[in-house]
């Protein structure tokens, strides 16, 4: 390998063993809690209070701040897992093993909580809790997508090999993911289009926009620090006999 | 011995054993008749009802069918070793797999592509969607016994995997059944549906090429 420069191999041969790993999300996490709560604030008060209310929707089009970055979050940790899948196949790579699993009931979180608001904002707004739309039914998929890793990782008793079972299933899954982003553009049905688009101008005020995205950089600043907290667990359980654990609990002890 | 005559020596194994248990061989096809039966007796046996549902009964009762059919692709040969001795072979394991999943599909899709239309018939399918719902057996039956068989390699080394792999393999079946049931859904009405007989051709084209290398990775650690 030599293509890759040499500070850029070692860090990540440092940073990919586990005692390293663990003090380092250590020494992140306060930090990243820090950045999250401030982002989390700002999109808060202006989405709820600065942001102008919808002149078709009223007020009740602010659930959009927590659907949609939980919406886009859903989509990204699993492209997440799918990558550290293929890594974890590749270079057998005991940290990417341990992130793809802890992304798992994370991601299933987000995409649950966007399906929940979702229906919660189809009430007022459709008049129904559920339809069998495009959109919903994908992302219901997804769910399954998510259930389907975890399950799978809880049924094999070896731990290494339900992690080269589980990168398997994550990688082969990712095909469902453009499908799931397309769902709204190829299927012409209920669910509104999307708003916030790269390329084109977005169909939504600046003020409501901001907010918006101050939301989804504040959910990915969550998800780091809750893959890294469950990270952390989940070597713990796998390297219990390992030294750098005695050592760090007698240090604590 | 080269490749190609392993990859037929592997579908004419696997077909012989299939003939000599027929009894096993006929299960997933009198399955997809009867969940086709159940559905009129369930919701009543109204004709415009039942025209109506009939591309989406049929798919979603092969789609079940199928499954029921994997768990045998991978699991007898697990049992008494001889994919162990495939897996020690010199030939890539990929090609041998997709032998298997061939000799699968001759087995338990194909049969499902001659009793199909019958049952769309009873249904009351209109006749101008028949050629439509052949074509997209044939593209479409393959491709579930292609998936399937990564969830197969997945679950096969545990020792209840059948419920599991109805978690695992569902999910993926999504797309199949949406292009599927919904070109029979337009031929039907009288629309083209020339782009989705083309996702499915694509979709099969990609899983012939992808599909066999996910499933000899599982099964060489399913097998460890």
């Amino acid at each position: 390998m030599s293509w890759i420069p040499a500070p850029v191999s070692r860090f990540f041969h440092r940073t990919s063993s586990p005692p390293h790993f663990y003090a380092l999300a250590d020494r992140f996490i306060p930090w990243l809690t820090a950045v999250f709560l401030l982002l989390l604030g700002a999109g808060l008060y202006g989405g709820l209070y600065l942001a102008p209310t919808d002149y078709q929707q009223g007020d009740s089009y602010r659930i959009i701040y927590i659907h949609v970055p939980a919406a886009w979050m859903s989509l990204f940790v699993y492209v997440m897992m799918a990558i550290m899948g293929g890594i974890a196949l590749v270079w057998r790579m005991k940290l990417a093993e341990v992130m793809l699993i802890s992304s798992a009931p994370i991601g299933a979180g987000f995409t649950f909580v966007a399906l929940v608001t979702g229906s919660l904002w189809g009430k007022p707004m459709w008049g129904t809790w559920w339809v069998w739309d495009a959109r919903l039914t994908s992302e219901l998929i997804l769910l399954f997508l998510y259930l389907g890793v975890i399950s799978l990782y809880g049924a094999i008793e070896d731990k290494r090999s339900a992690a080269r079972a589980v990168s398997i299933l994550a990688l082969v899954g990712v095909v469902n993911i453009p499908i799931i982003h397309y769902s709204v553009e190829w299927w012409n049905t209920l669910h509104q289009p999307a708003t916030v688009s790269k390329l084109d101008k977005p169909s939504i005020h600046i003020t409501m926009l901001v907010p918006l995205l101050l939301m989804a950089i504040a959910f990915k600043f969550y998800y780091l620090i809750a893959v890294l907290q469950a990270a952390k667990l989940e070597l713990l359980k796998r390297e219990t006999s390992s030294q750098w654990v005695k050592n760090m609990l007698e240090k604590q002890a | 011995m080269p490749l190609i005559r392993a990859f037929m020596a592997i579908i004419r194994r696997d077909l012989l054993l299939a003939f000599r248990r027929r009894a096993e061989m006929a299960n997933p096809l009198f399955f997809f008749v009867l969940v086709v039966t159940l559905f009129p007796l369930a919701i009543g046996a109204q004709p415009n009802l039942l025209q109506a549902m009939a591309p989406g009964v049929i798919w979603v009762s092969a789609l079940l069918a199928t499954l029921l059919s994997l768990d045998s692709l991978f699991r007898s040969d697990f049992e008494d070793g001889s994919l162990e001795q495939m897996l020690l072979s010199p030939h890539a394991l990929s090609v041998l797999v997709l032998g298997k999943i061939v000799a699968h599909w001759l087995v338990s899709g194909l049969p499902l592509l001659l009793v199909a239309p019958l049952l769309a018939l009873f249904l009351g399918l209109p006749e101008q969607a028949m050629g439509t719902l052949w074509l997209t057996l044939i593209l479409a039956t393959p491709l579930l016994s292609l998936i399937g068989a990564i969830g197969v390699a997945l679950t096969v080394g545990l020792r209840r995997g059948g419920m599991l792999l109805s978690l695992l393999v569902l999910p993926l079946y999504v797309p199949v059944l949406i292009f599927a049931s919904g070109a029979v859904d337009r031929a039907a009405g009288g629309l083209p549906v020339g782009a989705q007989l083309n996702i499915l051709l694509a979709m099969l084209l990609a899983a012939l090429v992808l599909a066999p290398l996910p499933t000899s990775i599982a099964l060489k650690m399913s097998v460890n």
